[in-house]
C-alpha cells in the first residue's frame, strides 16, 4: 500500500488535522460557558445598565412593593421560592395587596453558576417570560447546582417555558445581560445586602427564607399606615 | 493515508458530541432548528447506558490506528490490515446507517454532526474498499 513512500508529509499534514482537530475542542469547552458569567465586569460597563428597575409581578397600582434581592443558587432562595413565595403569590400579589419587585443579587464566592441563571431568566425576561424561567431555575436548584456546566439544562428550562430558542442562543452567547446583572449586583451591594434572599420593604428588611405568616404581618402592618418611600 | 485522515476527523467530530453528552461543552454548534439536541437529548444517544458517541470516539480510534498500522513497513504489503478496515468500517457505516435510519423515521430531526459522521464513515469504508481491491489484484 504505502511501500517505497515518503509518509513524512502525511505525518504532517496528520499532525495538522490532529492540532486543528484539538484546538476546535478546546475552543469548544472554553466558549461562552460557565468561566463568561463567573467574572465580574468593569464598573463603567455595569454603570450604564444602572437604570433597571428589577423584574416586576403585580399591579402597578398595588400599594406596598417588596423588593426581593435574590441568587438562583442560593438554598435559602430556593428554600423561600419553595416554602413562601407561592402563598405570596396567591394570597398578596394576586390580590393586588403587594407589587413584588425581583433584583439579582448573585453571591459570586459560593455560587458559581448564579450569574448565568441570572443571565438566562434574563434572556427569558427578554422574551417576556421571566417569571416563569424563575420559577423553573428555583425548582430545579438542587440540579443544575450539581452539574458542571448547567447551560444546558437552562436551555431545556428556557424551552419548557416556550422560549424561542435561536433567540435565547443568541441572548446568551452574546452575554447581553451581563452588565445589567453587575449593576444590579453593585446596586445590592450600595444598598448594604450581603445575603440572600433579603426582602426590603419599605424601610424594612427581612433577611433569610421567613414563612409565609411573617410577610403577611408585616404587609398588614404596613396597610394601615402610609407607605414609606424607598 | 486517506482513511486515517478521515478516521481523525471523525475521532474529533465524535469526541465534540461525547464531551456534550457528558455537559463539558455548553451548547451545541448546529445552525437553527437545533436538531443537534434534539437527537442527542432523544434516548436513542444511548446504547447500553453509554452515550452513542462514545462508541463514535472508540471506534474512530481503532479505524485510525488500523490505518496507521497499516502504512508500516512491516505490514504495507499485507493484506490484514485492509481487511480489518472493510470489516471495521463496514460495521460501523451498518450501525451508523441504523443511527440515520433513526433520524429520518423515528425521531424526525437532523444532527448534523451525526450526519457530518455518517459521511466521514461512508468515505473511509469506500476508500478501504478501494484499498482491498489493490490489495487483491496485486
Amino acid at each position: 500500500m504505502a511501500q517505497g513512500m515518503n509518509l513524512k508529509p502525511f505525518y504532517w499534514g496528520l499532525g495538522l488535522v490532529a492540532v486543528g482537530g484539538g484546538a476546535w475542542i478546546w475552543a469548544s469547552l472554553n466558549r461562552g460557558g460557565v468561566e463568561m458569567y463567573a467574572e465580574p465586569l468593569p464598573a463603567s460597563e455595569a454603570a450604564a445598565a444602572a437604570s433597571f428597575p428589577g423584574y416586576v409581578l403585580g399591579s402597578e397600582s398595588a400599594p406596598i412593593e417588596v423588593n426581593e434581592y435574590a441568587d438562583f443558587q442560593c438554598p435559602a432562595c430556593g428554600l423561600f421560592w419553595t416554602l413562601t413565595f407561592h402563598d405570596i403569590e396567591e394570597r398578596l400579589i394576586r390580590t393586588g395587596r403587594v407589587r413584588w419587585r425581583f433584583h439579582d443579587r448573585p453571591i459570586d464566592g459560593s455560587h458559581r453558576f448564579a450569574r448565568m441563571a441570572a443571565h438566562a431568566a434574563a434572556c427569558a425576561d427578554e422574551q417576556g417570560r421571566f417569571w416563569p424561567m424563575h420559577d423553573q431555575l428555583f425548582a430545579n436548584q438542587r440540579a443544575w447546582s450539581a452539574e458542571r456546566n448547567p447551560e444546558r439544562s437552562f436551555r431545556a428550562y428556557a424551552r419548557a417555558v416556550g422560549l424561542d430558542l435561536s433567540q435565547y442562543d443568541d441572548c446568551m452567547q452574546t452575554g447581553r445581560f451581563r452588565a445589567r446583572i453587575q449593576a444590579e449586583a453593585e446596586a445590592a451591594d450600595n444598598l448594604g445586602i450581603t445575603s440572600t434572599p433579603t426582602f426590603v420593604v419599605g424601610r424594612m428588611r427581612i433577611s433569610g427564607a421567613q414563612p409565609y405568616d411573617q410577610f403577611k404581618r408585616l404587609i398588614d402592618s404596613l396597610s394601615t399606615q402610609p407607605v414609606p418611600s424607598r | 493515508m486517506v482513511s486515517a485522515m478521515l478516521a481523525l476527523a471523525g475521532f474529533f467530530v465524535s469526541l465534540y458530541l461525547w464531551l456534550w453528552k457528558l455537559g463539558a461543552v455548553g451548547s451545541l454548534s448546529c445552525g437553527p432548528g437545533g436538531g443537534c439536541e434534539y437527537v442527542q437529548t432523544s434516548p436513542y444517544a444511548m446504547l447500553f447506558g453509554i452515550p452513542v458517541a462514545f462508541f463514535g470516539v472508540i471506534g474512530y480510534l481503532g479505524l485510525l490506528i488500523v490505518s496507521l498500522l497499516g502504512l508500516q513497513p512491516r505490514w504495507a504489503e499485507r493484506r490484514e490490515p485492509t481487511v480489518a478496515l472493510v470489516a471495521l468500517s463496514g460495521a460501523a457505516l451498518g450501525f451508523t446507517a441504523y443511527l440515520t435510519y433513526l433520524e429520518a423515521a423515528v425521531i424526525h430531526a437532523w444532527c448534523r454532526w451525526c450526519l457530518v459522521s455518517a459521511g466521514i464513515i461512508a468515505a473511509i469504508f469506500l476508500t478501504s474498499l478501494v484499498g482491498l481491491r489493490a490489495a487483491v489484484s496485486d
